[in-house]
């Protein structure tokens, strides 16, 4: 290890290395420690809209995923109040929604049902909001099924940074946001988005599928059927 | 699309896009005038407008939808919004607004069959001195009572254009009601300037620092600490080089005029009649910081300032106090443009107002970095309040010891304070720091015993009757300027819900605890309204205000539980009394579900009833 790696943060009082420009976040996946996110992908610039990522640094609560880290931080993280916090968090995401696991296509490969898993999700406790939300299939590879978006705005960045394309974008505001496409007719089919494109690979939860793939795995022997989204994702996978 | 529809809606774009140019920053500012002519944003003219800016369509998409006053489907001809502060409802904002809906044949929130007219709400307008108000098209309408909504549903009818209404209906007056240095005492136009330039840019950075400002938008952060700190980042920026002040590398001046806190009325007073003393201290932290250029970032409510304010500007170019070489100072260049908002509360927020002046959504940025370092496209930038920056010319030209001299010792100088509410004498009222509440109800005429106060407007503290002899000052009751008072009697609880609406309303939806939490929020209010409320819904309320404090991404957020929790503790009995004997009802409304089916088949009859 070179002398750049000499700086480190406590996490949860484990020495944890970082780089100079690195956020705690990255410092954290890259020994191993899980925080828990859904915004947040390593590939793209940390965006911290989920607030799942959220610790303690020095009595305040910062996203880890944006947060620079500094030497000598004393991170909080892995507590029964920041995951009873997380918790809740989760549980607003489920009912602000609709997401309706046993029916998805994603069930067992969805990041927000594995997130779920983790942290010990029993019910979604508070009420349902039962919006109405409008899926769209004119697109001949990709179905895009607004009930299930959390607006983590990974298919916006996938599309603009990897694809070049701005096929997506944020509209609306508060709890009225929704996920719009770049098209006057506002259908996915009249873009130029392509099944091979980054933005449809990132999603986290279900909210873009690929056509003609369901139930290619058979549920029950997914990824996170098997593992918790904490070793998946200190592994370095995020798909 | 219809090919005439197309070169209707090009007929109409081409003078607007070629007025504003082909940066992108003026998208929102674009926008708005096509509001303003379509009473809509057409989908053909979001699709011109990106061709014109070479931006993405779902981009201007993006901003067209985030704005309240920003449609994509037709508002009225008429548009009547009306203003939902508390103090609106007590004055008898939702008895009126019924009425005129009831006059025009129009259900709220709805355009009548005709396209004519449409009558909605709309976030506190800051006229609370001189309500019940409303917008009509974006044009404040004062003291509102039956007779004048009388008046004003046959002008609709007679299809009156708004510009030809009786001029009374718009009757906007500063009620000024206790005046101390910054509203007595008038400073003569370039005075400010003109000591500075005596003085040195760095010796007058000390004087601020001397007076020791802090910032009026309620943070109070050092005004010195942030001039410094938009300064400094220039010269680490090259290399420890210090730039000469006015050259380059740019950095801006951008004052805070987005007055969007319900109960807040001081800016608008403030660029009413004092726009040259705020234009003065935005040139004097230019010289500072070495800025060349400066926005005002004026709420969309305030659209009606707009052409007076212009007007100062131009006034002030022509006495050599805006633009090239100012007061004859060789190098030292500043001009200042005025940004519109488009009614988003989340843009007085100052990252989300940055968002804003670039022509995006207003979305509070995450920090690191700070404006200050990078800001408007960037750029070194100081956000500073209306009234910070009166303060800053009065310094200027005064000096900071004499300002420090006033009010307490760490918060120095005195404050605008906006009170409306249950008050005889409702207007401004200038204080030196320090005051109690008492000395404020006093001298305003609080009518009968007052109750409570909302200091601050709805992020801010409610305190009660036994807290009246706290001061406004950063160590005690920091404040904004907002005061709202409420007798006894008066129904807190429906005080906390209107507050808890207006969060859900104007939270910008980025962070899921702002976004859904004070969604949640509002929703077990309205049940704790509707009668269905338990003690169970008062522990949800307390833990759903533990998620926002400590989870948001800004400051929106993490207070938006601030007038519940408040008032839940040191008003329990006005949620008590409205909740049900049990412990748990279930918020699902099995006959509530049925309302949607006894509208479709128009009944209402006892079988149509669980």
């Amino acid at each position: 290890m070179g002398a750049s790696m000499s700086k480190t943060i406590t996490i949860d009082g484990q020495a944890v290395p970082f780089q100079e420009g690195q956020t705690i976040m990255d410092a954290a996946l890259a020994s191993g420690v899980y925080i828990p996110h859904l915004c947040h992908n390593p590939e793209f610039k940390p965006h911290g809209s989920c607030k799942l990522c959220t610790v303690t640094v020095n009595g305040r609560n910062v996203a880890s995923c944006t947060m620079p880290a500094v030497e000598g931080q004393q991170v909080l993280n892995d507590t029964a109040e920041l995951n009873a916090d997380r918790l809740a968090l989760t549980q607003m995401l489920f009912v602000e929604g609709n997401h309706l696991c046993p029916a998805c296509e994603k069930s067992g490969n969805c990041q927000l049902q594995a997130v779920a898993y983790y942290l010990g999700m029993m019910s979604p406790h508070y009420n349902h909001f039962y919006p109405q939300r409008e899926a769209d299939a004119s697109h001949p590879d990709v179905l895009l099924d607004r009930n299930r978006c959390i607006y983590c705005e990974l298919c916006v960045r996938a599309s603009r940074e990897v694809d070049g394309k701005n096929v997506f974008g944020l509209s609306g505001r508060g709890i009225n946001t929704i996920l719009a496409v770049n098209s006057s007719s506002g259908r996915l089919g009249d873009t130029d988005l392509a099944v091979t494109d980054k933005a449809v690979q990132v999603c986290p939860t279900g909210a873009l599928l690929i056509k003609r793939r369901g139930f290619a795995v058979p549920i029950g022997q997914r990824v996170y059927d098997h593992l918790t989204i904490k070793k998946v994702q200190t592994g370095g996978r995020h798909e | 699309m219809q090919q005439s529809e197309f070169s209707d809606i090009s007929r109409m774009l081409t003078p607007i896009l070629a007025r504003h140019g082909g940066d992108a920053s003026r998208l929102l500012q674009v926008l708005r005038e096509v509001q303003d002519a379509c009473h809509t944003i057409p989908s053909g003219a979001i699709d011109q407008i990106a061709a014109h800016f070479d931006v993405p369509r779902v981009n201007v998409e993006g901003v067209a939808g985030f704005y309240s006053f920003l449609s994509s489907q037709p508002v009225g001809e008429y548009q009547m919004l009306f203003s939902n502060n508390i103090t609106d409802q007590m004055l008898g904002k939702d008895e009126l607004m019924q009425y005129l809906c009831n006059k025009l044949w129009v259900e709220q929130g709805r355009v009548s069959e005709d396209g004519l007219v449409s009558v909605g709400s709309t976030s506190c307008t800051g006229m609370c001195d001189q309500g019940p108000a409303a917008l009509i098209n974006g044009w404040p309408l004062t003291n509102l009572d039956q007779n004048r909504l009388d008046l004003i549903s046959e002008l609709i009818r007679a299809r009156k254009p708004v510009a030809e209404w009786p001029p009374m209906l718009f009757e906007v007056v500063d009620n000024i009601r206790r005046s101390d240095v910054l509203l007595g005492e008038p400073l003569a136009p370039g005075a400010a300037i003109g000591a500075v330039l005596a003085r040195g840019a760095k010796e007058t950075l000390a004087e601020m620092d001397k007076a020791n400002l802090r910032g009026r938008g309620g943070a109070g952060f050092k005004v010195a600490s942030k001039w410094s700190f938009c300064h400094a980042a220039i010269v680490e920026e090259e290399g420890g080089v210090i730039c000469d002040v006015g050259g380059n590398p740019e950095r801006y001046m951008v004052c805070n005029a987005d007055e969007g806190e319900p109960g807040t009325f001081k800016d608008r007073v403030l660029l009413t009649s004092y726009a040259d003393l705020v234009f003065e201290g935005m040139t004097v932290g230019a010289r500072v910081v070495g800025a060349s250029k400066g926005f005002l970032y004026l709420r969309g409510e305030y659209r009606y300032l707009l052409e007076k304010l212009e007007e100062v500007l131009q006034k002030r170019r022509e006495a050599g106090l805006l633009g090239n070489n100012i007061l004859g100072q060789a190098g030292f260049s500043f001009d200042i443009e005025i940004h519109l908002g488009a009614g988003a509360y989340i843009c007085g927020e100052e990252s989300a107002l940055i968002e804003s002046l670039e022509g995006k959504r207003g979305r509070p940025r995450n920090r690191p970095p700070f404006p200050v370092t990078s800001g408007y496209k960037g750029r070194p930038t100081v956000v500073d309040n209306v009234e910070t920056f009166a303060c800053a010319a009065k310094i200027a030209e005064k000096g900071g010891a004499w300002f420090g001299a006033m009010g307490t010792a760490q918060s120095t100088g005195t404050k605008l304070l906006s009170v409306s509410g249950d008050v005889a004498r409702p207007g401004i009222y200038e204080y030196p720091f320090g005051v109690t509440v008492r000395q404020v109800l006093e001298d305003s005429g609080a009518e009968g015993r007052s109750y409570a106060v909302q200091v601050s407007g709805p992020s801010g503290t409610t305190i009660s009757w036994k807290e009246f002899e706290r001061k406004i000052a950063f160590e005690d009751l920091p404040t904004a300027g907002a005061l709202m008072v409420f007798r006894r009697k008066r129904d807190l609880f429906q005080a906390a819900r209107n507050f808890a609406d207006f969060f859900a309303h104007e939270s910008c939806g980025f962070c899921t605890p702002c976004r859904v939490g004070t969604e949640l929020q509002k929703k077990i209010m309205g049940k704790i309204a509707s009668g269905h409320g338990t003690a169970s819904d008062l522990e949800e309320l307390k833990r759903l205000g533990h998620i926002l404090k400590t989870m948001s991404h800004c400051g929106l957020g993490s207070s938006a539980a601030n007038p519940v929790l408040d008032i839940l503790e040191k008003f329990p009995d006005m949620f008590e009394s409205k909740l049900k004997a049990y412990a748990f009802e279930p918020a699902f409304d099995l006959d509530g579900a049925l309302e949607t089916a006894r509208t479709i088949t128009g009944r209402d009859d006892e079988w149509a009833h669980l």
